[in-house]
C-alpha cells in the first residue's frame, strides 16, 4: 500500500503529460462553429457582379455549395483563390460573400483572378458576416441543397485540406441531395 | 530615465486614446453606460482568443461593440443580447461558461478538490490522534523513571562539587 502511494505523483505526473502532449496539437483559434444544423441566415444584399440584383438565402439553396467569406484585405485569401479556381473547374458550387470590402476592388480582384463564384454576395457592412458568426476570413461554409449549414472551415483551404478534410464531407452532401 | 520617461508617457497617451475609442457612444443614462460596459467587459472577442471585446482593437470586436450598442439603443434586454452572439459565435464568447454537462467539471471540479482535500486532511488527523492514544501516557517504565531521577540527582550533585 505505502508503495503503490510512493508512485502516485509519478501516475499524476503522467496525466498531466497526456494531457499538455494534446494541446499541443489544438489549434485555439479554431472555434466549433455555433451555426453547424441551423439553417443558412436570412439575408438581403447585392450581387457583387450586378449591384442592381439583390440576393437572399433562397438562392443558395437547392443544391450543396460552399459559401466562401473573402476580401480583397485578406492576404490568406489570395492564397486560396487558385484553389478555389481549381475547384470550381471541377464542378463544385461555390458561392461567395465578399466581406466588408469596397466594390471596385473586389471586382478588380475577380477580373484579374477569375472568378469561381457562382453567386456573389456583397456583404459591405458585414450583416450577413455577424450572423454566419464569421470572425474572419477566409471562412468557408458547407450547405447541403435543403439550406443547412453543415460544416464549417476556418482559414485557408489548399489542397491538401480539400483532399483529406473536406472534399469527402461535399461529396456526402452531393450524395445526399441525389435522389 | 530619459527613456523611461518617454515609454510611460507614450503608453499613457495609448490607454488614453483606447478608452476613447470605447467611450465615443452617447447612452440615455448612467445605467445604460454601466449595463454596456459591463456586456462589452464580459464577453470575450472571437477573433482574439484572450481579450475582452471592450479592450479588443480587432474589427470585430467593433463591430461587436456596435451592435451591442444598436440592440441596447433598440431596448433588448441583456440576455437577448447575450443570445444573440451565443447563438452566431458560441459558447465561446462567454467568459462566463453556462452550466452544461461539458462544463461540470469546470464548475464544481475545484470545489470538489477543496472537499476531497479536507477530506484527506481529516482521515490524517483523526489516525494520528488514534495512534497517540493508545500510546502509553508516560513513555517510561516505573523502573526508567527511576533510573532518570537517579541520573538527575547525580548531575546537580556534580554540579555542586565543582
Amino acid at each position: 500500500m505505502r508503495r503503490l502511494l510512493l508512485l502516485l505523483p509519478l501516475l499524476a505526473f503522467l496525466a498531466i503529460a497526456v494531457f499538455l502532449y494534446r494541446g499541443l496539437f489544438l489549434d485555439p483559434s479554431e472555434l466549433p462553429s455555433a451555426l453547424i444544423g441551423k439553417p443558412f441566415p436570412a439575408f438581403s444584399l447585392p450581387s457583387l457582379d450586378d449591384p442592381e440584383r439583390t440576393l437572399t438565402e433562397a438562392d443558395i439553396k437547392g443544391r450543396p455549395a460552399l459559401v466562401n467569406v473573402w476580401a480583397t484585405w485578406c492576404p490568406a485569401c489570395r492564397h486560396e483563390h487558385p484553389v478555389l479556381n481549381k475547384l470550381a473547374e471541377a464542378g463544385v458550387v461555390i458561392h461567395g460573400v465578399n466581406y466588408k470590402d469596397q466594390r471596385e476592388p473586389a471586382q478588380k480582384w475577380l477580373r484579374d483572378l477569375h472568378n469561381p463564384y457562382q453567386l456573389n454576395i456583397e456583404d459591405a457592412k458585414g450583416s450577413l458576416g455577424l450572423d454566419l458568426g464569421v470572425y474572419g476570413a477566409p471562412e468557408t461554409f458547407f450547405v447541403d441543397a435543403k439550406g443547412i449549414i453543415r460544416h464549417k472551415y476556418v482559414g485557408t483551404i489548399d489542397e491538401r485540406v480539400w483532399r483529406e478534410q473536406l472534399a469527402p464531407i461535399y461529396q456526402q452532401l452531393v450524395d445526399e441531395a441525389q435522389p | 530615465m530619459k527613456r523611461l520617461l518617454i515609454s510611460a508617457g507614450l503608453s499613457l497617451g495609448l490607454l488614453a486614446s483606447a478608452h476613447a475609442a470605447i467611450d465615443t457612444f452617447e447612452f440615455a443614462n448612467e445605467a445604460e453606460r454601466q449595463r454596456y460596459r459591463n456586456l462589452v467587459e464580459e464577453l470575450r472577442c472571437p477573433k482574439c482568443q484572450n481579450q475582452n471585446i471592450a479592450d479588443s482593437d480587432a474589427p470585430i470586436a467593433m463591430d461587436l461593440r456596435n451592435e451591442i450598442y444598436r440592440m441596447l439603443e433598440a431596448g433588448k434586454s441583456n440576455d437577448e443580447i447575450i443570445d444573440f452572439l451565443v447563438s452566431r459565435y458560441g459558447d465561446f464568447v462567454l467568459y462566463k461558461p453556462p452550466l452544461t454537462s461539458r462544463t461540470l467539471l469546470l464548475w464544481y471540479g475545484p470545489a470538489g478538490l477543496l472537499v476531497l482535500g479536507f477530506g484527506v486532511l481529516g482521515v490524517i488527523v483523526l489516525r494520528r490522534r488514534s495512534e497517540q492514544k493508545n500510546r502509553p501516557v508516560a513513555g517510561l517504565s516505573a523502573n526508567e523513571q527511576a533510573r532518570l531521577a537517579a541520573l538527575l540527582e547525580q548531575a546537580s550533585q556534580d554540579k555542586k562539587d565543582r
